[in-house]
């Protein structure tokens, strides 16, 4: 009985040594340039009130490449804008404040845009991206953490998290009773070429 | 002192002139910051002036509360005796309309944020939350509640400018002190031992 009990384990044992090994995709088989597709891609944020509730939308057009460094991840780097205008939340008054001179100021601003610095590989399929984003003509450094989500046949798909602090760019419209912290929530999906 | 803070017959005290006069100033307050915080072009601006119109109106809320309380808990100093039959009774129920706009205003505008689809939470001058009454967050209740806050608006201030209108006719063609008893007990006292 020690001795089935022990094979059962020993089996555990290598399945778990394996599987991540074989199941997930890993960033240094993902080398290539890569354009961000709006089709499949995804850019959502929100903004917690004091109420209990958050505010969220997305933004619908942008733009962007993301290069990973055959030889070195670190080497990598991601570049994307946003373009404002394309800011929807689910109600038009919002999205028209959001646009106006008290948020993005669409008018006299016409993207938001983040360009990498640095890339740190945190795992296998993990890196924490710093870079500088620059928003209403202010520009400070931001990180953002990158999960290699999906990749197959030239098409690469990264779940991207991060938190901005919104006052730096001066759009702090509405604090307190809005957070000053925009929690962004991205699905990237780019195809080589 | 306690005279002079509670009415008497023969005049109001301080706690019901003070609070007249506060409840003026927020009531006439929030007509004038309503009406530009909905024309102001800055969507920033609009966003401040209107947060600080939901705080005075609960302000405004609380302390109408408190007057009404106050007034229950005092005697009503009565009108001169020379004062006409139609006036005697129209003057009461102007007052009771006056208590009812002021109490109905705040309550209109705090269902009108509380049905808002936008959901903006209340935080009467950063201080704390207040939460929304108990309706439904829809377009058409927001809707309704706007049109009842604004038209509620538009008729408290037609009623205080009659209020007003009939102050000053005390004031200036009557000469009957009305007026005056409601800046300072002290004056109405004086004036009476002049008399």
């Amino acid at each position: 009985m020690p001795a089935r009990a022990l094979g059962f384990a020993a089996v555990a044992a290598l399945c778990m040594l394996v599987l991540p090994a074989s199941a997930a995709v890993s960033l240094s088989t993902a080398a290539g340039r890569y354009a961000i597709s709006q089709n499949g891609s995804s850019i959502r944020f929100s903004i917690a009130n004091v109420g209990g509730g958050s505010l969220n939308g997305a933004f619908a057009h942008f733009t962007g490449t993301i290069r990973i460094d055959n030889r070195d991840v670190t080497r990598s780097a991601v570049s994307i804008t946003i373009f404002p205008e394309s800011v929807a939340t689910g109600e038009s008054r919002i999205d028209a404040f959001l646009r106006s001179d008290a948020v993005f100021d669409t008018a006299n601003e016409r993207s938001l845009e983040f360009r990498s610095t640095s890339v740190q590989r945190t795992s296998g399929t993990t890196a924490l991206i710093a870079g500088r984003l620059t928003a209403r003509g202010k520009t400070f450094p931001e990180k953002f953490t990158a999960e290699l989500s999906g990749l197959k046949s030239g098409r690469i798909e990264f779940h991207v998290t991060g938190r901005v602090l919104r006052s730096r760019y001066g759009m702090d419209v509405g604090t307190p009773i809005y957070s000053n912290v925009v929690v962004f929530d991205m699905t990237l999906t780019g195809r080589r070429g | 002192m306690n005279a002079r803070i509670k009415n008497t017959p023969g005049g109001y005290g301080w706690g019901a002139i003070i609070l007249h006069w506060i409840i003026a100033v927020l009531f006439i307050g929030l007509f004038a910051l309503g009406l530009a915080m909905t024309r102001v072009t800055s969507q920033r601006i609009s966003f401040e002036m209107i947060q600080l119109h939901k705080s005075i109106g609960f302000l405004l809320l609380g302390l109408v509360v408190l007057r009404i309380a106050w007034r229950l808990g005092n005697v009503v100093p009565p009108l001169p005796p020379q004062t006409g039959q139609l006036e005697r009774h129209a003057a009461p129920l102007a007052h009771f309309a006056l208590y009812l706009f002021q109490l109905a205003l705040p309550l209109s505008g705090w269902a009108l944020v509380s049905t808002s689809v936008l959901a903006i939470p209340s935080m009467p001058f950063g201080l704390f939350i207040m939460p929304n009454l108990p309706l439904g967050m829809s377009a058409s209740a927001e809707g309704f509640w706007l049109n009842v806050h604004v038209y509620l608006a538009y008729a408290g201030m037609a009623l205080v400018a009659m209020h007003l209108a009939a102050a000053l006719r005390h004031q200036f063609w009557l000469r009957d002190g009305v007026l005056v008893r409601m800046f300072a007990p002290s004056f109405h006292e004086g004036r009476r031992e002049v008399e």
